[in-house]
């Protein structure tokens, strides 16, 4: 059957295009043209050329953030998406204990990044928190203020706590639209639990599972709020990520040009990296 | 309408045309030849030509940075092998 080609459908495509339009590429426009100018303010602007891209790529400041950036992002992909399909395989499908799962799964989600930040910020404090005064009194030796390894533990332990049930609830979404059917015929051929899993499971968990890796990696890589909240980038500057780095160039130096440059250069990491997981993620679709 | 607070600039309004003139082309290429001619290429995926122009952009913004970076500010040299990269894409990828 031939396919009907009906270009009038892009109409419909209209208002979201020039919603797009207001809130991301015009900003985008404008950092773009920041990024070739300097200013002092007044909205008087001086040609710079590509002098703020040379001196961003030639910063130790901006590799070192970066390279915190793309180590956390790994770190928090490696325990979420596991952690995530573990607990989604472990909800329950029928019964009370649905609801009662979905609504503990989504609570954390529902709290403000920054509410996160000032929760985690008390929770980790030796004097008042609950986790920082249980570990002094076990004897461990713990306090996210001067030691970078406590503090980055902390991070890490509040995006999984913030996190891990987007991954959950896009599972569980992907586990309970498989039908009974796939099951049965597990049954009958006698599969393991393991190779329901990988054989049933996980590919139909595919999509969601796209998802929630982008996602997550778009989320932790231009995380700001929470570890801003918890650390301000410290101890010194272990915890200092590439948002974080940037707005304290753009908004406590008010160096609007490096920041715009910064900015360009973080965007095109992002695209990059989360070009290439869409792309992996789809072909190895595509195969199955 | 006042656009200053966009502090536009000849070099910067000439590159957004120039995306804009290519997205335009794509269009027109797509009236004339719908169906996004896709292929599996030397990357072993399928891409439509709307992917390849993708491709080429982001290569290319990725080539000015490491030009910048690693060789120095004179670009044009950035400019012609992000040309032979863009051609590249568009007949291999």
């Amino acid at each position: 059957m031939e396919k009907t080609w009906n270009n009038k459908a892009w109409f419909m495509v209209l208002p979201v295009l020039l919603l797009v339009a207001f809130s991301a590429v015009i900003p985008l426009m404008t950092v773009v043209n920041y990024s070739v100018q300097d200013t002092f303010g007044n909205n008087v602007f001086f040609w710079n050329g590509s002098d703020w891209y040379t001196e961003i790529l030639g910063s130790d400041r901006f590799w070192l953030s970066m390279v915190r950036n793309l180590i956390f992002s790994a770190i928090i992909l490696v325990i979420e998406i596991p952690l995530g399909i573990f607990i989604a395989l472990n909800m329950p499908k029928k019964g009370w204990g649905v609801p009662v799962c979905l609504v503990l799964m989504a609570l954390p989600l529902l709290i403000p990044w920054n509410v996160v930040g000032t929760i985690w910020q008390v929770f980790g404090r030796i004097d008042i928190g609950l986790l920082g005064y249980t570990l002094s009194s076990l004897g461990i030796d713990y306090n996210y203020v001067n030691d970078p390894t406590d503090a980055w533990v902390t991070v890490i332990l509040m995006d999984v706590w913030h996190w891990t049930s987007l991954v959950v609830l896009l599972c569980y979404a992907g586990l309970v639209s498989i039908p009974d059917a796939y099951y049965q015929a597990a049954k009958i051929d006698g599969a393991s639990r393991w190779a329901i899993f990988r054989y049933i499971q996980l590919p139909k968990m595919n999509r969601v599972l796209l998802i929630a890796v982008l996602l997550r990696f778009m989320d932790s890589f231009m995380i700001y709020t929470e570890p801003f909240v918890v650390t301000g980038g410290g101890p010194g500057n272990s915890t200092t990520f590439m948002s974080i780095d940037l707005v304290k160039i753009a908004i406590g130096q008010f160096d609007l040009g490096p920041a715009a440059a910064m900015s360009i250069i973080y965007f095109l990491i992002v695209l990059l990296l989360s070009w290439v997981f869409y792309t992996v993620m789809t072909s190895v679709d595509a195969e199955h | 309408m006042n656009l200053t607070w966009m502090a536009w600039t000849l070099p910067t309004a000439l590159f957004f045309i120039t995306i804009l003139v290519l997205l335009c082309g794509m269009a027109v290429w797509e009236y004339a030849s719908p169906g996004g001619n896709p292929r599996i290429g030397v990357l072993r995926f399928e891409t439509t030509r709307g992917d390849r122009l993708f491709v080429s952009l982001l290569g290319s913004a990725f080539i000015h940075l490491a030009w910048l970076g690693l060789v120095g500010p004179n670009l044009w040299w950035a400019l012609a092998l992000s040309v032979v990269y863009a051609v590249g894409v568009f007949r291999y990828v």
